[in-house]
């Protein structure tokens, strides 16, 4: 075991892990932040999508030294306190999800596209979640989600 | 789940140190990027070095910019960076178009250019759990002594899957590699081997560090540009130069090409070719270099009949195999609609627009 610094939802966190441990398995079994999915765990489907630096990306693949004083931004992370984060909100809304267990990774990869592009075209929406794969709800009310998400931020 | 096998993470600063934790841990050590290619592979048990080498944190190996006639871009930059880059957008939008296309958003903002050039060659065989290999008793590229693609070879014929490489070789790339004892500089057409098993002339314990592209060199005739003040313009006859890539896949993300074609032509002021290259991959173990093409088309016009022949040309020397899990015959049909269309867009392009995003 080893002790890793993390920078989790801007909280300092360290935690014992082995060397090889990935990001994700630091967040789920170190700090007990299950939000984040185990899906496929080999960087295909995007249920273990993080947002490392402002910039979405697979934890099941990054090595957890690699997010080492690095801005880490779980799921967990989103809302403000007791106050869901637009998206969250939206996706409640609009019916966006079903089963759930894609839902956290589209929500990170919604908000770092919102974060860049607070008003982003339909087609930017489904460029920036095209590295999610979702088996319920056939995408067309979490795109409609996000659209509202944007307005709402926007307005 | 899938775990990851033990291993030591190193984090050295430059790329000598790089260098040499490589050297001094041999086969038992790996250089790690991105990570989007080792990482499942390792979990998959197709690699298990006792120490995994970072390259993060070099700084040298980061950068896009003009150097002499050429665009350099380091290795560690992301392929997210390479596609919305404006110098590689404008000068070479196949490139930037082919960045774009690899696997998905997240993917593309992790891995990088470096990593890409030096994919992994890929087969149904081999991208697989341990439990499925060791179920079919192993294969050639890893643990085993049988090819299940062509049963009796004794080669591997894994396929080469990177989306970049291919409009690297077209532009007339050259790769920087860092070893114990020298840097070398090897053209991205010499770059790969016929070897399955390990496609690339890189030594294991060698560094891509970055590369260098011709902002405008000869492409396949020899004809060259002049640069004015550091910008580049056509040369003095006026030949401009543009560039195109079509992916072939089952979605139009995440997923590695079943075929890839990148194209690059130059082309004189009145549309007739002054140098046309097409570079073909996902076929083999490296990219193949179209031949035959500069009968067909120097000193034509790209139009309806030439792109025929030359799509045609490509058709006859390409043969997909089984070692996608897409059917071969389908692959080779479409390798003429791909040129095709890559064709198309060369001779319908303007000099400076990336093609759209997909299609």
């Amino acid at each position: 075991m080893e002790v890793v610094r993390l920078r989790v939802n801007g909280d300092e966190r360290a935690c014992g892990v082995p060397a090889h441990y990935t990001l994700l398995e630091a967040l789920r079994y170190g700090l007990g932040l299950t939000g984040s999915k185990q899906g496929c765990d080999k960087g295909d489907c995007g249920a273990c999508t993080v947002i490392v630096d402002g910039r979405a990306v697979l934890s099941c693949i990054t090595p957890v030294w690699e997010a080492e004083g690095k801005d880490v931004r779980t799921v967990e992370g989103l809302a403000n306190g007791t106050e869901t984060h637009p998206v969250q909100d939206e996706f409640d809304l609009n019916g966006a999800a079903q089963c759930g267990f894609c839902t956290p990774g589209i929500l990170c990869s919604s908000v770092a596209l919102l974060d860049r592009n607070p008003s982003p075209t339909r087609d930017e929406i489904r460029a920036a979640l095209a590295g999610n794969l979702c088996r319920c709800t056939g995408y067309a009310k979490i795109y409609d989600a996000v659209e509202a998400a944007a307005d709402r931020l926007g307005g | 789940m899938l775990r990851l096998p033990p291993f030591r993470y190193h984090r050295p600063g430059t790329v000598e140190e790089a260098v040499s934790l490589l050297h001094e841990h041999g086969p038992d050590a790996m250089p790690i990027a991105g990570g989007t290619d080792l990482m499942p592979n390792m979990k998959h048990r197709l690699f298990t070095p006792a120490h995994v080498v970072s390259l993060n944190g070099i700084g040298a190996m980061r950068g896009i910019g003009v150097s002499g006639a050429t665009l350099r871009i380091g290795a560690l930059e992301t392929l997210h960076d390479i596609s919305t880059n404006p110098l590689v957008r404008g000068h070479f939008p196949g490139l930037a178009t082919a960045a774009g296309q690899v696997a998905g958003p997240q993917l593309r903002n992790m891995g990088t250019i470096g990593g890409n050039v030096c994919l992994d060659t890929r087969c149904t065989y081999y991208n697989q759990t341990e439990f499925w290999r060791g179920a079919l008793g192993y294969c050639l590229k890893k643990d085993g002594d049988i090819c299940h693609v062509t049963r009796v070879g004794r080669k591997c014929v894994a396929a080469h899957s990177a989306d970049t490489p291919p409009n690297l070789i077209a532009l007339g790339a050259s790769l920087t590699l860092t070893g114990p004892t020298d840097t070398r500089e090897i053209d991205a057409a010499d770059f790969f081997i016929t070897d399955g098993i390990w496609n690339t002339r890189r030594a294991s314990d060698e560094i891509l560090t970055e590369m260098r592209i011709p902002l405008m060199g000869p492409v396949s005739n020899g004809r060259g540009g002049d640069r004015d003040n550091g910008r580049l313009r056509p040369n003095a006859r006026g030949v401009h130069r543009r560039s195109a890539y079509r992916k072939l896949r089952q979605r139009n993300s995440i997923d590695f090409p079943l075929l890839s074609v990148a194209v690059v032509g130059d082309f004189e002021q009145d549309g007739t070719v002054a140098g046309l290259t097409g570079v073909v991959s996902a076929l083999g173990a490296r990219p193949r270099i179209l031949a035959g093409w500069d009968e067909i088309a120097l000193g034509e016009r790209l139009g309806p009949e030439s792109i025929e022949a030359l799509a045609e040309r490509a058709r006859a020397q390409c043969r997909p195999l089984d070692n996608i899990i897409v059917d071969a015959e389908w692959r080779r049909a479409m390798v003429p609609v791909q040129v095709r269309r890559a064709l198309e867009e060369l001779a319908g392009g303007r000099d400076d627009e990336p093609q759209s995003r997909n299609g």
